[in-house]
């Protein structure tokens, strides 16, 4: 037999593996029909002949296929031992024989419709007008920006920084001006609630603080102080710039929504 | 003296939270209705499963209950805080319908019927079942036309969910409303 003869046999083999496999998988066959010890034997022989990448490919294919043949298995035996496991042939059997009304009767007597209202509230109104008016206008939000044809030219780190290229030194000191309002609002306690320190009079003002705050902690000027049980954050300064550097670094979202916001800025007041 | 007002205190914020916690499960404030156990607790605080509770008995006089959804296939018994914050909580009827309930609910008997075949079928087959075959075993009581709209309804209601295969499977609403031991059991017992 010549190589290019048996390269396509093959491939062929393959494709009918991959093929018999999702036939299974799609009509919801018994998985059980399938041999997998045949089909992986099989693989293991044509294996060492494969060198072109395409046969390779098939052949992982063709791996990945029994992988889920060999999971259905398991959930099919998982699913035979349940207690909600009926010969499907049965119900099928049932379905086909009972009437119309007999089906409806009884699935009145297993459905418990879920009962939900959809209404607007005075509260939900006064929100939506807050947030109508603390809207911006649309023209000033999608400002267009008009595309110029230019020459190439020298460019500046100014203009390097103000396209985001190059890390603004001004960004570091504002982090570091924060950090000294920090160390003077954590006081004697050395410590702030996490809102009382972002909050702003604007929402946009103490998404900006929560912004610059989550750099606070990146770079170690700060640590977060969370008490799960009270659903407390609390945000300490460091006294010097610490970097833990020997653990895993670790990421917390903290959610900075309006309504969070809108609430605290109710506190405030009161 | 003072043990009195902690009580009535008490009373008061239990209320209060009995309140919110109707209005947070009755309104729909997202896609599906309803609302999740760390939702809950948000609003409610740590002690919500007691708020839920207190709910489900208020409801009660007026036949309605507080369904609890888990994640995954399985309904624990005595639920962790975990799985009760991962879970999803609605509020259905709780009694049994009758015949004569189903005009109320805006369903025809076809349509109704066709729900109950979809579903049950897809119990059947282990919770997955080839379009095809569902909409072959419709056909025989329902005009062609009508099960084509019928699937697209059970679908947009979330008693089902299709893949991209033409695989159907049971819907998050399904998981809701639907006993579905119950049904398959009534299903064998029926003597035809």
């Amino acid at each position: 037999m010549s190589g290019k003869h048996s390269r396509r046999m093959v491939r062929e083999e393959l494709r009918r593996i991959i093929e018999l496999c999702r036939a299974v998988e799609n009509k919801g066959l018994n998985p059980f029909t399938v041999n997998v010890d045949d089909l992986i034997a099989v693989i293991r022989l044509y294996f060492p002949r494969l060198e072109d990448p395409e046969d390779l490919s098939l052949d992982a294919e063709a791996l990945n296929q029994i992988a889920s043949i060999i999971k259905m298995q398991s959930e099919w035996v998982k699913r035979r031992a349940t207690s909600l496991y009926r010969d499907p042939f049965l119900i099928e059997e049932k379905l086909r024989r009972l009437s119309t009304r007999d089906l409806t009767e009884i699935f009145l007597k297993t459905w418990h419709p879920i009962v939900e209202l959809e209404q607007v509230t005075i509260g939900s109104l006064r929100m939506a007008m807050d947030y109508w008016e603390s809207l911006t206008p649309l023209n000033e939000r999608w400002k267009e920006e008009e595309l110029l044809k230019v020459m190439t030219e020298r460019t500046t780190r100014e203009e390097l920084v103000k396209q985001g290229f190059l890390r603004d030194e001004a960004f570091l000191s504002e982090i570091e001006k924060m950090w000294r309002e920090l160390k003077e609002d954590a006081g004697s306690e050395g410590k702030i609630d996490y809102w009382d320190f972002i909050g702003a009079d604007s929402y946009e003002e103490t998404i900006e603080r929560a912004y610059l705050t989550s750099f606070l902690v990146t770079y170690g000027y700060a640590s977060l102080e969370i008490q799960p049980l009270e659903e407390k954050i609390f945000i300490k300064p460091n006294e010097k710039p610490f970097l833990k550097t020997s653990s895993q670094p670790v990421s917390f979202p903290i959610s900075v929504d309006y309504e969070r916001w809108r609430e605290w800025r109710k506190r405030q007041g009161e | 003296m003072a043990k009195a007002s902690r009580r009535i205190g008490r009373k008061r914020r239990y209320a209060t939270m009995l309140k919110k916690a109707a209005q947070l499960i009755f309104y729909r404030r997202h896609m599906e209705p309803g609302v999740k156990g760390w939702e809950l607790r948000k609003k409610l605080g740590s002690d919500y499963p007691k708020v839920i509770a207190l709910l489900d008995e208020y409801l009660r006089s007026i036949g309605l209950t507080v369904k609890t959804v888990f994640e995954g296939e399985s309904s624990p018994e005595n639920p962790t805080i975990d799985q009760l914050d991962k879970a999803r909580f609605y509020i259905t009827l709780r009694e049994e319908l009758g015949l004569e309930d189903m005009k109320f609910m805006g369903w025809r008997i076809d349509d109704l019927a066709g729900l109950a075949v979809s579903l049950a079928y897809i119990i059947s087959k282990g919770g997955k079942a080839p379009r095809k075959d569902v909409e072959s075993l419709l056909k025989m009581k329902i005009p062609e036309w009508r099960v084509e709209m019928n699937l697209s309804r059970y679908l947009r209601m979330g008693y089902l969910m299709e893949d991209e295969n033409e695989q159907l499977y049971l819907g998050w609403r399904a998981g809701a409303e639907v006993n579905q031991k119950k049904l398959i059991d009534l299903l064998l017992e029926y003597e035809i």
